[in-house]
């Protein structure tokens, strides 16, 4: 939740002051609150270097080539300080280049435990070299990498193409430590050269009330890339802004810097609470990837040529605070290789336990036990299923993490162990700030044994968040992050139990007194600052939490861990949310576009606070909220403290109604869900896609982001407007076929078609081609519906052909990995005739489950249906034909959803 | 190796149709049609776990439909429908465990249990019913009276008040006629007008004396008696709300009655007062005004929570304090220091149509930072006792209030009755 919004009854007087002083009345985000770029000094300085010639020149007589690498000195020619430039050719055709100072006066922050591994190399090849460069050959298509030597650029091209140009437009800018020109050893070691005028902001900034003391000086990097023939690019989260990423000249840049936003306002560039600095972009001919390993403050300026009569150029800039320069340029050339280049450096998303897919019901907060139990039983006399009911801050004892109020929540296992015995779960909140109170056991131990973050001076850091004066755990700290593990073990976190999981809120960290409401920059973890690896510290407490959720099973059990803050790579962890939206229509309609840039650069388990966290929503936008979110993976409707309660059933019958039939397509579609989840697991291709993705070659999908795909063969067209008759969705394809999922209606592909729309459902078509499979028994929570059959939604394709898979396995252990414990089938229909086959052969599971009905829209009706089984059995299927809409239905089948079968139709 | 579920279903006799008065529907060996009338199947596909009737109708017995219901029989307790998709979904729902026959749930048959438990629960209620409803009669009655007090010194201060208007007028008539001759007086020499002035003061307080005697004496008998005066309250010498034989003997000089000529004695003992409440008696207009209030509220069809005005109820929770003063406010106060927060005001009875009186609302409390006015809804139960049973505060600055009173028993059904009524007990 949000920073500043709590009752000022309930705050120190200390604190309500000051929050009158940050609230004035005003709805929208306070952006004086938030520097633009012209506030933060380093991106100040940067982008006034405009384009030009690079005083950079490559000392090719340096130039050194090994099995894994060419490194290769640079010299900027004004104040003659080198760099050292590192060029590796990695495995599945990606380059990374690495820039750092040659000789820094200390280490400059390399980010760690990001990459899941030291990336496997190729050889680089010379394929020639000259006074004015190099040509390294890699491999792939003719694909060369150009060093320039003067001015410094680099260029990658495919034959006579130029796919991507590094400092073409000569913004590489590299700002050496320096020793300060003020002090008595800079006197002794005249190093600085000239062209180092100290500018303002330099070794001191200062915003709003907060001074910055910058003891390492300007550390800040910068550099261009150039991409002859995109138009399109996209990725960069978190903002609340269209898909398709804007230009940024005239404005002020994206920036990637984790913040607690209060009240944050669409379609604007500002820093959000999570920042992953890949970017993507597309052509009709190309995908690619530029992920800039950087985990400080960040800038990107974007600029296109768009619309002038040369050929489309996009050109990008990134700029970070500190760090070094550590770029992978992942060439594609397709969508799903850049999701593969991409999954093979930062892994892929967590799979999440089949019920952490289901429904979730949040609200800040519910109050005590009784009021759990209320709400539980609830949702079983309104006959509305859901798996996860969730604790906000409120069920602590004070706001200490890891406990309970003892008068709200005295019995937590009782609690517990009512959720369990109808098969459902929970979540608690646990932020990472921590109470500085002596006689709370958590932050005694961390202050004993110095896990805390340290301020420039080196006394525990200590900022204001909800229990009033907090500490930070130093996240970044391994020995930090094995303890807070050790902490959820149930014996350590008192009342826990197995159906109980966890929430990660606040991480970025948010310190409600702190500059732009976050922790000084020059705050302490170990060595680095704060400055260093900011965007980093959300990602570590959501694996360590992770962590922990895993080891109190033993290893066993997958965890489901929610966080706020997130980096690139934190989608191995768990499941993130667009934070603190509002009940506005504009919040619904920006939760696609928010979500599907998030899965492009790897987080596919991402989802907006259903009906809006603050503000109450009207009813039309609830029940069109509701709709939306059953169709986004991660499904959780939350509310603010202050809003009225919202549960589905206090809108009347006819709304709780219209409700429970989006929370039941959901359930109905959970078997989907899952093989797309299984599948952003093994492969890292996102589950929420945009069309492009799987329609590369249209450009009219290009800058589309009111509607989505689900994998490949579902299509989803969210109702967005208020009062909505009809909504125009474009069905991608030519020469498909798209089936509305309501009435089986079959409609040509390529077109823009209006479907009128009532209040009961939003758009969803099923692509002509494709086998999806559901559970049509929906029941209270996904657990009980385990062992339930599955019906098989066969949508042919106008030449007959279908395909679709099943993935099946316990639904919450690590044993699909660990002992291959999981039934992967692929479903065909080919010549009339449907099949299930094993995918994989090596594994081995038992389910209950078999196939209860066979729907095939677009079919013909046959004279008989057989079933054959591989034990040579045939029998023959009773069947239904709807000749309006061509839909055959074939009478249960009755065979394990696990084994191979056949049904023929004559 | 495992079974497969429908294998099962089909050798395991399932349990169901159930449902008495539809037993009659599913007729063995013999075509059974949807009870929608949509279509007719061979009764081997009734409860063959799958679905075949678009309302559900062929898998009484099953989860197969997604629109169909279970009839638990629940012998020992109360029958009962769940949704099928309940039946052997690992929870055990119907208390005689027919919903879990293929799930491995271990189910323990509770009907018994329960059943006593709810006939217990039903005697405790139907004994709380009754003497509340006994208690709420008593309520009725002294509502009643209260009423009628109410009603007769209200128009009885109305009328005095309207008498005392027409004095007034009188009064003003005289002074009137008088001020011509005081204007010249006093043009003429001022100590004749200050003598002139005393005069008309003197007949003024003459004609004044003459009004109240004929106010006094009730019956018009001549005398103003102890009897007469003691109904006066405005004249209580020592204001304490009552005026005892004795003072009021005093009031009149010792005698028990007083004539027109003796009233002139104890006149000017008993002037002030008398004047003081009926010129400008700002008492007796908020009494006329508290009581026309008090008469309009509505205290249900039989004014039967009438008792509940001007009093006060409160609850201790360990932060606050609640207070509800029924038909005037809801509060809360910190236990530990803080002032008192205003959660409501009366508003409204707001109970559903059939039940109105179930349910007061108060709203318009003092406002919430960022958010709505706080309000309280207070839900009546019936109970021998009037109290404040539980708060709780669903939403932010909702209030929810349980409170018992007689005022809302129902007349009970005899104990037998209550017991008989559910046949299954």
């Amino acid at each position: 939740m949000a920073a500043f919004v709590v009752s000022p009854l309930k705050m120190g007087p200390l604190l309500v002051l000051w929050l009158a002083g940050c609230l004035s009345g005003t709805w929208a985000v306070d952006r004086g609150n938030f520097k633009t770029c012209d506030q933060s000094a380093f991106c100040k300085r940067q982008r006034a270097l405009k384009p030009g010639q690079s005083p950079y020149r490559a000392l090719l007589e340096t130039l050194e080539l090994t099995n894994t690498k060419l490194t290769l000195q640079l010299i900027n020619d004004n104040n003659k300080v080198r760099l050292l430039l590192e060029l590796y050719r990695l495995q599945g055709n990606m380059t990374r280049v690495k820039i750092n100072e040659l000789k820094p006066l200390k280490p400059r922050f390399e980010v760690p435990d990001v990459l899941i591994n030291d990336p496997p190399t190729e050889p680089l090849s010379l394929l020639s070299r000259d006074e004015n460069g190099v040509v390294l050959s890699l491999g792939a298509d003719s694909q060369r990498l150009i060093v320039s030597a003067k001015p410094f650029r680099l260029d990658i091209m495919e034959g006579r193409e130029v796919l991507l140009s590094l400092n073409s437009r000569g913004l590489l800018a590299f700002e050496h430590l320096r020793i300060r020109k003020d002090t008595q050893a800079s006197q002794q070691f005249e190093i600085a050269k000239e062209d180092e005028k100290v500018e303002d902001g330099m070794w001191e900034e200062t915003f709003k009330s907060h001074t910055d003391s910058k003891p390492n000086g300007p550390s800040s990097i910068s550099l261009d890339f150039s991409l002859p023939g995109v138009e399109n690019v996209y990725g960069i989260p978190e903002h609340a802004d269209s898909l398709k990423l804007k230009a940024t000249d005239g404005g002020d840049p994206y920036r990637l810097f984790n913040l607690d936003v209060f009240q944050y306002e669409v379609f604007n560039p500002m820093a959000l609470y999570g920042a992953i600095p890949v970017m993507l972009s597309h052509s009709a001919q190309r995908t690619m990837g530029i992920f800039w390993l950087n985990a400080a403050e960040t800038w990107v300026d974007i600029s296109s040529n768009t619309g002038s009569s040369e050929t489309p150029q996009t050109d990008v800039r990134w700029i970070s605070e500190s760090g070094i320069i550590d770029v992978f340029i992942m060439l594609g050339p397709t969508p799903t290789d850049v999701f593969s280049q991409y999954a093979s450096l930062t892994g892929t998303q967590a799979f999440p336990p089949l019920s952490a897919l289901a429904y979730h019901q949040c609200r800040w907060n519910y109050n005590d036990q009784e009021d759990v139990a209320a709400v539980d039983q609830g949702f079983d006399d309104h006959d509305i299923p859901y798996d996860f009911i969730w604790l906000d801050i409120e069920h602590t004892d004070g706001k200490r993490y890891f406990t309970w109020d003892p008068h709200k929540f005295p019995q937590p296992k009782d609690m517990l162990q009512g959720l369990l015995d109808k098969r459902r779960k929970m979540v608690t909140i646990v932020d990472p700030h921590i109470k500085v109170d002596s006689s709370y056991k958590i932050h005694n131990e961390i202050r004993s044994k110095g896990f805390y973050v340290k301020s420039k001076d080196g006394g525990d850091y200590e900022g204001w968040c909800w229990p009033g004066n907090s500490g930070y755990p130093d996240f970044t700290n391994p020995e930090m992050r094995a303890w807070w593990a050790s902490m959820f073990a149930y014996d350590q976190y008192e009342g826990s139990m197995e159906n109980m999981y966890t929430w990660n809120d606040m991480n970025e960290p948010s310190v409600f007194n702190g500059p732009e409401v976050t922790m000084h920059k020059d705050a302490l973890h170990g060595n680095w600052e704060n400055r260093d690896l900011h965007n980093l510290y959300g990602l570590y407490v959501q694996r360590a939490t992770a962590e922990g959720l895993i080891e109190r099973s033993g290893g066993v059990e997958r965890p489901f861990v929610l966080a706020r803050a997130f980096f690139a790579g934190s989608q191995r962890y768990g499941a993130v949310w667009t934070g603190d939206n509002a009940a506005e229509w504009e919040h619904l309609k920006i939760s696609i576009p928010m979500c599907l840039s998030l899965g492009l650069v790897g987080v596919s388990f991402c989802g907006a606070d259903v009906g809006g966290f603050f503000k109450s929503p009207s009813t039309e936008l609830l029940v069109r909220w509701y709709q939306t979110g059953a169709y986004q993976p991660f499904f959780r409707a939350h509310a603010h403290l202050d809003t009225p309660r919202r549960e589905p059933w206090l809108f009347g019958p006819e709304n709780t109604a219209l409700i429970r039939e989006a929370v039941r397509q959901r359930y109905a579609l959970l078997p989907y869900w899952y093989q797309l989840f299984y599948h952003a697991h093994h492969s890292g291709q996102p589950v929420m896609r945009p069309l492009w993705v799987e329609y590369p070659q249209d450009t009219a999908t290009f800058s589309m982001d009111d509607q989505f795909l689900l994998g490949r063969d579902l299509l989803v067209h969210p109702v967005t407007e208020e009062g909505a008759r009809g909504v125009t969705a474009y069905l991608p394809g030519k020469g498909e076929v798209w089936f509305d999922v309501h009435t089986f209606q079959k409609h040509n592909g390529a077109q823009n078609l209006y479907i009128p729309v009532t209040i009961s459902s939003i758009p969803v078509f099923q692509r002509g081609g494709s086998i999806i499979s559901r559970k049509a028994r929906v029941r209270r929570s996904s657990s009980c519906m385990e062992h339930d059959p599955y019906t098989l939604f066969v949508a042919l394709s106008p030449k007959r052909f279908a395909q679709g898979e099943l993935y099946i396995d316990d639904g919450h252990t690590f044993n699909f990995d660990k002992q291959k414990q999981f039934i992967h089938r692929r479903f065909s229909f080919a010549n009339n005739a449907l099949s299930s086959r094993n995918l994989a052969p090596g594994s081995q599971f038992t389910t209950f489950s078999w196939v209860e009905k066979i729907v095939i829209l677009g079919a013909s009706k046959p004279s008989k249906a057989t079933l054959k089984t591989p034990d040579g059995k045939e029998s023959q299927l009773e069947f239904e034909f709807d000749a309006s809409m061509s839909v055959l239905t074939l009478r249960k089948p009755g065979v394990n959803a696990g084994l191979d079968w056949t049904v023929v139709l004559q | 190796y495992f079974i497969p579920l429908n294998l099962l279903l089909c050798t395991q006799p399932l349990p169901v149709p159930t449902i008495p008065t539809e037993r009659q529907f599913y007729e063995e060996n013999k075509p059974f049609t949807c009870l929608d009338g949509s279509s007719t199947i061979p009764f081997d596909r009734v409860n063959d776990d799958y679905c075949d009737c678009r309302d559900g109708s062929d898998e009484p017995g099953t989860a197969a439909c997604p629109n169909g219901s279970f009839h638990c029989t629940n012998a020992g307790f109360r029958p009962t429908f769940i949704p099928s998709s309940r039946i052997n979904d690992g929870i055990c729902d119907c208390c005689d465990t027919t919903d879990e026959y293929n799930s491995g749930a271990t189910c323990q048959n509770t009907c018994r249990e329960m059943g006593r438990k709810e006939r217990e629960s039903l005697q405790i209620m139907a004994e709380i019913t009754k003497e509340g409803f006994l208690l709420k009669q008593q309520l009725i009655h002294e509502a009643k009276r209260g009423q009628e007090d109410k009603q007769g010194k209200l128009t009885e201060l109305q009328g005095s008040k309207k008498g005392l208007e027409e004095k007034v007028e009188a009064l003003r008539t005289v002074k009137e006629t008088a001020e011509d001759p005081e204007k010249e007086a006093k043009e003429r020499h001022l100590k004749a007008w200050e003598e002139q002035k005393e005069l008309i003061r003197m007949e003024k307080d003459k004609t004044r004396m003459a009004e109240a005697f004929l106010e006094l004496d009730d019956d018009a008998d001549g005398y103003v008696s102890v009897a007469e005066l003691q109904s006066h309250l405005e004249l209580d010498p020592d204001s304490d709300g009552s005026l005892s034989e004795t003072e009021t003997q005093g009031l009149l000089g010792g005698a028990d009655k007083v004539d027109t000529s003796t009233f002139e004695t104890v006149w000017s003992g008993i002037k002030d007062k008398y004047l003081q409440s009926l010129i400008c008696d700002p008492e007796c207009i908020s009494i006329c005004r508290n009581l026309e209030k008090e008469i309009g509220f509505d205290f249900g069809p039989s004014a039967e929570f009438a008792y509940l005005y001007s009093q006060c109820y409160e609850l201790s929770t360990s932060e606050y304090i609640y207070r509800l003063c029924p038909f005037n406010r809801v509060s809360q106060k910190p236990k530990f220091g803080g002032s008192e927060t205003n959660l409501g005001l009366w508003g409204q009875w707001a109970g559903p149509e059939d039940n109105l009186y179930s349910v007061m609302k108060y709203d318009h409390g003092q406002g919430c930072w960022q958010g709505p006015n706080r309000s309280t809804t207070v839900k009546l139960t019936c109970g021998k006792e009037t109290v404040v049973t539980s708060t709780s505060e669903p939403s932010r600055c909702e209030y929810l209030m349980e409170f018992t009173t007689p005022a809302v028993c129902q007349e009970p059904a005899s104990l037998d009755e209550v017991l008989h009524g559910h046949t299954e007990l």
